[in-house]
């Protein structure tokens, strides 16, 4: 009964989707944005954000049952699974996920339909027009190709469980925090492509869209972290980014979604970069919808695979080349009426935010060539692999300056400056990064990247609070402290990653009970092993004794766990975390000569790299709080004076002079 | 007698070739799949050239980040060829041999890799372009 209701409700979503396009259209042709049906558009917005999210609760309600008789279920569940496991499972596969997916879309565009009402309706119109019209790409999608509820005839005794990498707490929290920052792009796609078709791009614009690309950026950027930490802790082998097209498939979005918040501040502040703002809105969900398909077609297990069994993969490829392409040709259509919008010159803010852009966009650029490449050499049965040591250098050759103007960008006026202003920062920050430089590469044989990577991260730690150098704290607008901790949280990264790689220890050794293991300052004795046993799995724990510097021992119990339901064997690490860097200790199996496969690595401030990511999201909030609180005030001081036309503009972030 | 000396021959030569995968397969665990060299020098050298190798059996890993059996015999061949005095570039070249290029996750520019080396320069040279395009029209003017 429940599967019925999922799939009524799903249905149902389908058809509202058809309504809000039709009335959406109707009233994106009409003038005043008022015709017949469009009345109906936001209210078939929002009644869809509920019915999906209906069909998504009841998805997670067979899953919390186990019930059997549901084809996804049956494959892909447990019923002696732990609660969190089988609530989290209803994502952990590809209906589940997908389900996920368009009830993300349909929130986002409920929301949207609820609360925006600051732009032109005709506009606005126009944005739940092309909203819906995605949306109904993927109903489509997922009733006709993926249905989460199909029953079975047979229902089986027992469901064959879920992949024991992905039970773990990482697979709660992970997934939806990635798709709501994934989809929720999809807003910036809807509002480019409304602006595009009613000829609105304006800073006004700009100011509408901003929000919710912020929003969804900072799910995104939590997202990517708590990733990537999960694949850290969970793979066994201190990794923290592989490039796996998957990882690539987060990080695009991502780079564009950053892109596009920057040019947005641009078009806000100066009508300038208008655009080239629309285009990066058009691609940031473009890059969604490509991972979508990246991930979902199977295309990446094998190109072979995917032509085998094409028929997910030609659907969302069907779907994708609909949409971007779509896009692009009204883009193409409408980018010549957009005037280029306001000039400036070299030295300025835009100046600093367009490098920021095109750097930006290079290694989106760069990124999804190493990706799509091997598949594409692949169909020609050219097996090559693109890997750490292209990505890495390649896309430093963008990363590297980018930060560079990073550090004098916010410090630099709209529209004209002149170095010799900011003269004295921009000398601080370079001192910085030159002794750093000299100071590493003197003491240390280590990596040309890492050495940079941590030159410019100690000048960009610095640099970043320059902004906020001689003005009045209190009075700083959030947006500017967000701004500011953001950037800090780039330095931060950037030093854990520089940081990690250049000063990292290894430690891979056979140990019987009571051997001691030294690796960098840690010292650890094997104290004993036995064996335990989980609800789902039994394991093999090694019980450690380990110190730092001499200082005082504390536990770790790295375990090797075999999970049954399907088999595999799995390393539950142990992570013994001080302020300058983790210490990981996995255990393998035992050899035949009764000695443990014993690793060790300590990470000098390998840390920093996930604080780094939750400062950026931190940043990204400070920001969209200050600019909400800005949006509500000014929409006081509207229905006060009742005069639209003098609104007071937004503060910008501008330096104190 | 002539049937005789066939056999002996075919025993040899099976010998001759099992003697590789049985080194490979029967000997678990490898010595030094899950060990490491002892001079840290030569140590360090395979442990860099282990990140660019792609282990065969998993998703996007390199074989110094993977349990597969197969990673733990690459890692076991790669130090022993270091530590017999290869350099990394000459074990490289032995597995990309053996594997095919697909082993080997640093591109090399080659015919069908090329691309991957082009785009990025592209990439600089529009960039340069479009930067110089966007502020070439003077602040001033406006």
């Amino acid at each position: 009964m429940i599967a019925e209701i999922g799939l009524a409700a799903l249905w149902l979503s389908a058809a509202l989707a058809v309504l809000q396009l039709l009335g959406g259209f109707a009233g994106a042709r009409a003038a005043d944005g008022v015709a017949p049906l469009s009345a109906l558009v936001r209210p078939a917005a929002t009644l869809q954000a509920f019915l999906c999210s209906i069909a998504f609760l009841s998805l997670v309600y067979l899953f919390a049952v186990t019930d059997l008789s549901v084809r996804l279920v049956a494959i892909n569940s447990h019923s002696m699974k732990p609660m969190i496991f089988k609530l989290s499972g209803t994502w952990g596969n590809h209906e589940g996920s997908m389900l996920l997916w368009v009830t993300v879309m349909a929130m986002a565009g409920g929301l949207i339909a609820l609360i925006e009402r600051r732009l032109a309706e005709r506009t606005m119109m126009a944005t739940l027009a092309a909203q819906a019209f995605v949306a109904l790409g993927f109903y489509a999608f997922l009733i006709l190709s993926s249905n989460p509820f199909e029953r079975l005839t047979e229902v089986p005794a027992e469901g064959n469980g879920l992949n024991p990498l992905l039970q773990d707490i990482g697979l709660a929290f992970h997934p939806p925090t990635l798709y709501i920052g994934y989809v929720g792009l999809s807003v910036a796609f809807s509002f480019a492509v409304g602006a595009l078709l009613t000829r609105a791009v304006t800073p006004e614009f700009a100011r509408v869209m901003r929000p919710w690309v912020l929003a969804a950026w900072i799910f995104l950027t939590i997202g990517i972290t708590a990733g990537s930490y999960w694949a850290y802790y969970e793979l066994g082998w201190g990794g923290w980014w592989f490039w796996d097209p998957v990882e690539n498939a987060s990080l695009m979005p991502w780079l564009a979604a950053t892109a596009l918040l920057h040019s947005a501040s641009v078009l806000a502040a100066r009508d300038a970069l208008r655009t080239w703002t629309i285009m990066l809105g058009v691609i940031a969900f473009s890059m969604s919808m490509v991972g979508t398909f990246l991930v979902r077609s199977g295309i990446l297990t094998s190109v072979h695979a995917f032509a085998v069994d094409p028929e997910r993969g030609s659907f969302i490829l069907g779907l994708l080349i609909l949409y971007i392409g779509g896009a692009l040709v009204i883009f193409a259509l409408r980018a010549n009426t957009i005037a280029e919008g306001e000039r400036f010159s070299l030295v300025s803010r835009e100046g600093a935010l367009v490098v920021n852009n095109i750097a930006l966009s290079a290694i989106l650029g760069i990124v999804l060539l190493g990706t799509l490449y091997p598949l594409l050499t692949e169909a020609f049965d050219v097996r090559v692999s693109v890997g750490p040591p292209y990505f890495n250098p390649v896309g430093a050759i963008f990363f590297l300056p980018m930060v560079l103007v990073l550090m004098v960008g916010p410090l630099l006026r709209w529209r004209r400056d002149e170095f010799s202003r900011i003269i004295k920062p921009v000398a601080l920050a370079g001192t910085i990064v030159l002794a750093v430089l000299v100071g590493v590469a003197l003491l240390n044989d280590i990596g040309i990247l890492s050495v940079l990577g941590l030159a410019l991260a100690a000048g960009l730690a610095i640099a970043s609070w320059a902004p906020l150098f001689k003005r009045a704290l209190l009075r700083t607008p959030l947006a500017v402290w967000g701004m500011c901790l953001a950037h800090f949280g780039v330095a931060v990264a950037l030093f854990g990653m520089a940081a990690d790689s250049a000063f990292q220890k290894e430690r891979l050794v056979a140990a019987s009970v009571g051997d001691v293991v030294e690796v960098g300052p840690w010292t650890g004795r094997l104290d004993s092993v036995n064996a335990l046993a989980g609800q789902n799995w039994t394991a093999m724990q090694a019980n450690m004794m380990i110190s730092y510097d001499g200082g005082p021992e504390r536990e770790a119990r790295p375990q090797s766990r075999n999970f049954w339901t399907p088999q595999m064997e799995t390393s539950e690490v142990a992570l013994l975390t001080r302020w300058n860097g983790q210490l990981y200790v996995a255990v393998g199996n035992q050899a035949e000569d009764g000695r443990w496969q014993l690793r060790l690595w300590w990470k000098p401030f390998v840390t920093f790299i996930w604080y780094g990511g939750l400062l950026i999201a931190l940043g990204g909030a400070l920001a969209l709080v200050g600019r909400v609180i800005g949006d509500l005030r000014r929409r006081r001081y509207a229905t006060d004076v009742d005069d639209h036309d003098e609104l007071p503009l937004e503060p910008e972030v501008q330096p104190a002079s | 007698m002539k049937t005789v000396l066939t056999a002996l021959l075919a025993l040899f030569c099976a010998a001759i070739f099992a003697a590789p995968v049985a080194a490979q397969d029967t000997m678990p665990p490898a010595p030094y799949a899950y060990q490491q060299l002892d001079d840290p020098a030569l140590e360090e050298a395979a442990r860099v050239l282990m990140e660019t190798l792609r282990c065969l059996k998993c998703q996007s890993q390199s074989i110094a980040d993977s349990d597969a059996p197969m990673a733990g015999d690459m890692r076991h061949q790669v130090r022993s060829r270091i530590q017999a005095g290869e350099t990394p570039d000459e074990v490289r070249d032995w597995l990309v041999e053996r594997y095919g290029d697909y082993v080997s996750y640093d591109p090399q520019v080659s015919a069908t890799t090329w691309p991957l080396f082009v785009v990025p320069l592209l990439l600089v040279l529009f960039g340069g372009l479009m930067f110089w395009r966007r502020v070439g029209r003077k602040g001033e003017s406006a």
